[in-house]
């Protein structure tokens, strides 16, 4: 199907190479403007204006265009990035280098890792083959998903223990705390999704995220038939990604800065990207599992064509998608006030736990159930 | 000046309560011996009683007696029956007699003041923000106890001129004037210079200098201090401070050997006036004009404010080294002042001891006026007698001096502030040795010295000095010294330290006191500073009493002469 | 003593310990906030609107003859908390006519704004109405000293307010009318 390429190992590389940065500059460009859309929404909600004053020398004139960009405060994420670019670098003196230097590094890199499995989109070939749009569409990309964003949480946990201050360690200790307790609820939250998928007589198979995607194509997607996996799974979501209200590595009222009080300038601008990065992504996977990915609507065929317009519009549809649930994250952090650290143990342990086991039960017996009968009526 | 000089006491009764005062003083000063303030604008304790003021109202009384018999008529309840006088009496002009009872606190007493005070605020400007009284004005301090508050005047006020000029250092604002006639009083009878009056009548009446008369005499100042209110005023000090913001010490005056006790009031280390402290051994409640004006010294253009080597500035410290080297092994002639503190002059003594140094002394003369201002024009000429720097009494040359120069008897020179050529120095003969000038300021003597160590004003430092009638007073510091700068007689204790190998000179105030009050036949056995601080103390002056002093009989001052005669 | 009242509280149902319908609540909420007016000035484009008895910076202001109120009696001085102000009393030349009866103003008048806390005590105690912390709020400088209003600067500031005293007219009107000495 690729006849029309060059052929050739190294040609395989250098395009994947290409499309591993064009990946990357796409996740961290959404970074960048989530952190302007954090700001905008919480100003708008807020009855502020927020960053409006922020402007290219000659993109100011531009007559209409200028002012809207500028009001929207579109180059805002630029002037935050240099800042942190050019602020002068401090490390405190009581800190081990070598683990607070590594700290930041390890809070991305997972980050960005996650979405090499991520699919978006979906190739309509000019042969009429279709191929998923994704670096690696790994058969196992869902625990590939889960093995690797949990490394996440050693950033932050080395951050606070290599700052060697109170308030950063204690932010560390709760952010493993919280990241142990909601990764158990997350995964469990996940297996009756994967029963029902890959229920026999279904055509599709495996942990393949676009499989779970391409099965909720023209029928109900996954969240009104799992609605109770959904709500853990977005729950455990914002616990994974430190979002308020569970905010608890960083909680400012109590302990400054959390994880990242000792860390300045571009460390910590790579902290704050690698926070919004998993959020982009996070809400990449709850629109591939549960809102039908790049396919348009519940019950409702695709409408548009087989070919690139059709590729480019799933393309643009899941984007959409993606971009509502991040505002969703934005819009849940300036409405509801941060938990206490038991509260948030609580939930996690005695509320969300349980309710994913009984939650998986249930689907089991009822998968069980359908199973039984589609045997009989073989 | 009414009170008569007789310690008898006698009992009275005021407000009722029996109490004990000095027989024939008046009423004022019996009630303020007890505590109890009897308001007054015109009654000053130094000068005679107008009572014109009426200010001092108090109710007066005496025990009933039977015409006929003598027997004390008594109430029902068996205390004898007083006579009130009906009508409310001026205090100041009230002499006390035994058994008199008196009342300063009555209703009646109340009302007369109210009474008083609306009629003299009737014309009163509205001047306190800018009268330089404010904060020390009688009229303030009375009407906030006697005043309405309001004014029930509706009529227009006088309108009389601001800014008359009564003399050199005297202004005269006519409108705040309650005419109390205090200044006229001290005229006549103190400066004894009568050129002050009221003309016209009524409301309209003014204070006016005589015709082609002015009020230029050397005690016009003393009018500004006694009058009540803000109406005469020093042109000096007109509009410079206000005086809440003025911080009083003690000092006292170095013009000439009265040592006028004084107030020097200074802000943030800047002098703004200085005012006559009360002392009625020595100036009653007086000083000069001319006395006032010392302060300018301080901020002199000849002021010297760095110590310097050979014309260019150097640390103290190594100025003093500087001095050690210009003057060691040699034969050294020291000039001191009649000038210094008594202090000062007792480090010079024992450099003069240790060095083998001989001594040089002159004093400064001038005209006496037989008030406050002595022939002897330096303050502490009897201080270099004490100290022992001289026997005889000092001439107004230094014509001694210039012969040892001339023979070579002298072969280096430390110079306490005089101006050696003004003394009868020849000008070559100093050129010859190394000179070494401790003062203030700068003549002709500091500017050929060799090093010059920067002197502070009386006003920069603290220490004692002996006036004319022999009393002993003390000075404090009033305002801080110019920077880098020292006390005089810790450069003094400096350089003996330098020339002395196993002895530490006093350097501090008690420590100068601890030796000067430790030997034994000296006039200032058992004194210590702090004593002389509490009060002036009179020393014993037989042993200078063949001396022929040069001040003329003056206020509280007879020349022992005319005591033996 | 106060009598404490224990108050049964009603037990929640079971969608309020879901915590579920509030979160949607508080949602909807901050969502309808979104699309209220925003209350946002463009602060050195726009400026608030400065109540009368606001208390700005302290300046000096001249009568409606244009003649200069403050006397220097320096009570503002004293009365100053943190000691900002600093004035230099002068006095005023008999020849000038148009300040006939005026005898003292103030040679230099300095407040240093580094200092003033804008408590307002120096207007309070003013005693001719010269000093008024009026609706200046915004002051900045790049030195210290630029920092420090000088008399020229204050009254620049201060500009004219009404007067009902005419204090000096008032004298100047009871000297012409035949009170005088």
């Amino acid at each position: 199907m690729m006849e029309w390429m060059p052929q050739g190992l190294w040609f395989e590389v250098c395009l994947k190479v290409f499309f591993a940065f064009m990946m990357v500059g796409a996740v961290m460009t959404m970074a960048g403007y989530s952190v302007l859309a954090e700001r905008k929404v919480s100003a708008w909600m807020q009855g502020r204006v927020g960053p409006n004053r922020t402007v290219l020398p000659f993109v100011e004139y531009i007559p209409i265009f200028g002012p809207l960009l500028k009001k929207l405060g579109m180059f805002q994420p630029l002037a935050d990035g240099l800042k942190f670019l050019f602020k002068e670098e401090i490390v405190p003196g009581h800190v081990n280098k070598f683990y607070y230097y590594l700290a930041p590094l390890i809070a991305l890199v997972p980050a960005l890792t996650t979405m090499t499995v991520l699919p978006f989109g979906q190739m309509y070939w000019n042969d009429g083959t279709v191929s998923t749009l994704a670096l690696a569409d790994l058969e196992v990309g869902i625990l590939f998903v889960f093995a690797v964003s949990s490394l996440g949480v050693y950033g932050i946990a080395l951050a606070g223990w290599s700052s060697n201050s109170k308030y950063s360690f204690l932010g560390g200790i709760r952010s493993s705390a919280q990241m142990i307790s909601y990764e158990l609820a997350m995964g469990l939250s996940l297996l009756p999704v994967f029963l029902w998928v890959c229920a026999p007589g279904s055509s599709e198979s495996g942990l393949s995220l676009s499989a779970i995607a391409n099965s909720q194509s023209g029928g109900a997607w996954l969240f009104l038939v799992q609605p109770l996996s959904a709500l853990i799974f977005l729950i455990a979501l914002f616990a994974e990604t430190n979002r308020l209200p569970f905010d608890m590595p960083e909680s400012e009222t109590d302990l400054v800065g959390g994880f990242h009080t000792e860390y300045g300038s571009f460390k910590f601008g790579i902290f704050f990207v690698a926070e919004y990065a998993h959020i982009v992504i996070g809400s990449a996977i709850f629109t591939v599992i549960f809102l039908g990915g790049w396919h348009f609507l519940p019950f409702i065929e695709d409408p548009w064509p087989a070919n690139w317009i059709g590729s480019l519009l799933g393309v643009g549809w899941f984007l959409a998608k993606t971009i509502f649930l991040i505002f969703f994250f934005i819009w849940v952090r300036w409405t509801l006030p941060r938990f206490r650290y038991d509260q948030v143990m609580h939930l996690g342990w005695s509320k969300l736990l349980p309710l994913a086991l009984v939650n998986l039960i249930v689907y089991l017996l009822i998968v069980t159930v359908i199973d039984q009968n589609a045997a009989a009526n073989l | 000046m009414i009170a008569p000089d007789n310690k008898e006491m006698v009992n009275i009764t005021l407000n009722g309560i029996e109490v004990e005062v000095p027989n024939g003083i008046n009423a004022v000063e019996a009630a303020a011996l007890h505590g109890k303030e009897v308001p007054h604008y015109c009654y000053h304790p130094k000068l005679s009683v107008a009572g014109n003021c009426r200010m001092c109202l108090v109710e007066m009384g005496t025990p009933m007696r039977d015409r006929a018999s003598g027997e004390p008529i008594l109430d029902e309840d068996g205390t004898p029956k007083i006579g009130w006088v009906p009508k409310p009496v001026i205090g100041c002009a009230t002499n006390i007699t035994p058994g008199m009872h008196l009342r300063t606190e009555s209703d009646l007493v109340n009302e007369c003041r109210e009474g008083i005070m609306e009629f003299l605020l009737v014309n009163h400007p509205l001047d306190c923000p800018i009268c330089d009284q404010a904060g020390e004005c009688r009229l303030q301090e009375f009407a906030t106890d006697y005043g309405r508050g309001y004014s029930r005047y509706v009529e227009r006020k006088n309108v009389k001129p601001k800014r008359t000029r009564l003399g050199p250092r005297v202004t005269l604002d006519d409108e705040r004037c309650i005419l109390c006639s205090r200044c006229i009083r001290f005229s006549q009878e103190v400066a004894k210079d009568d050129v002050l009056g009221f003309v016209d009548r009524g409301s309209f009446s003014t204070l006016t200098c005589f015709p082609g008369k002015e009020l230029a005499n050397n005690y016009s100042l003393n009018t500004v201090d006694i009058c009540p209110v803000g109406a005469l005023t020093s042109t000096d000090f007109r509009f410079k401070m206000r005086v809440w913001f003025l911080k009083e010490s003690k000092s006292v005056c170095t013009e000439s050997s009265a040592g006028c006790n004084t107030l020097v009031s200074s802000r943030e280390g800047t002098i703004q006036r200085i005012t006559p402290r009360r002392n009625d051994q020595v100036n009653d409640t007086w000083m000069t004009d001319s006395g006032r004006e010392l302060y300018k010294l301080v901020k002199a253009k000849s002021r010297i404010r760095r110590p310097s080597f050979q014309g260019s500035d150097l640390p103290l410290d190594d100025a003093i080294s500087q001095a050690f080297e210009a003057l060691k092994n040699k034969k050294i002639g020291v000039v001191a002042s009649c000038h210094s503190s008594l202090e000062e002059q007792f480090l010079i003594k024992r450099l003069v001891e240790e060095t083998g140094a001989k001594v040089f002394i002159r004093g400064h003369f001038g005209e006496d006026d037989g008030i406050l201002l002595s022939a002897d024009r330096t303050p502490n000429l009897r201080g270099a007698l004490v100290a022992g720097l001289t026997n005889h009494y000092p001439s107004d040359h230094l014509n001694d001096l210039n012969e040892s120069l001339a023979d070579g008897h002298v072969e280096a020179l430390l110079v306490i502030g005089e101006d050696l050529k003004d003394s009868g120095v020849n000008e070559d003969n100093l050129r010859k040795v190394p000179l070494v000038f401790l003062g203030t300021h700068q003549n002709s003597t500091s500017d050929c010295a060799e090093v010059v160590l920067p002197g502070l004003t009386v006003f920069e430092k603290s220490g004692s000095l002996i006036n004319r009638s022999f009393f002993l007073q003390s000075f404090d510091q009033a305002i801080p010294c110019p920077a880098g700068l020292m006390t005089d007689f810790k450069i003094l204790a400096r350089l003996i330290d330098l020339f002395s190998e196993d002895s530490i000179a006093p350097s501090e105030l008690d420590q100068i006191w601890e030796a000067l009050s430790s030997s034994e036949n000296s006039v200032l056995k058992g004194i210590t500073f702090l004593k002389i601080k509490k009060g002036a103390i009179q020393l014993d002056e037989s042993k200078w009493e063949h001396l022929s002093f040069v001040e003329k009989e003056a206020l509280h001052y007879l020349p022992t002469g005319v005591i033996a005669s | 003593m106060a009598k404490t009242v224990v108050l049964e509280r009603k037990p929640l149902s079971f969608s309020e310990r879901t915590y579920l319908p509030q979160i949607a609540t508080g949602l909807k909420t901050t969502f309808s906030n979104m699309f209220k007016p925003k209350v946002t000035l463009q602060y050195p484009e726009e400026k608030p609107v400065i109540p009368n008895n606001y208390r700005g910076v302290p300046t000096l202001v001249k009568d409606p003859n244009g003649r200069e109120k403050c006397v220097s009696c320096q009570l503002c001085e004293f009365v100053c908390p943190p000691k900002a102000i600093r004035i230099t009393p002068g006095s005023v030349p008999e020849d000038q006519d148009d300040r006939e009866h005026v005898e003292k103003a103030p040679q230099e008048f300095e407040i240093n704004m580094l200092r003033c806390i804008y408590c307002g005590y120096c207007q309070e105690v003013c005693p001719e109405e010269a000093i008024f912390l009026q609706d200046e709020y915004s002051s900045s400088g790049f030195t210290r000293e630029e920092m420090i209003n000088n008399k020229e600067k204050l009254y620049e500031l201060g500009g004219t307010i009404p007067d009902r005293h005419y204090k000096w007219d008032k004298k100047k009107e009871a000297e012409t009318d035949g009170n005088t000495h």
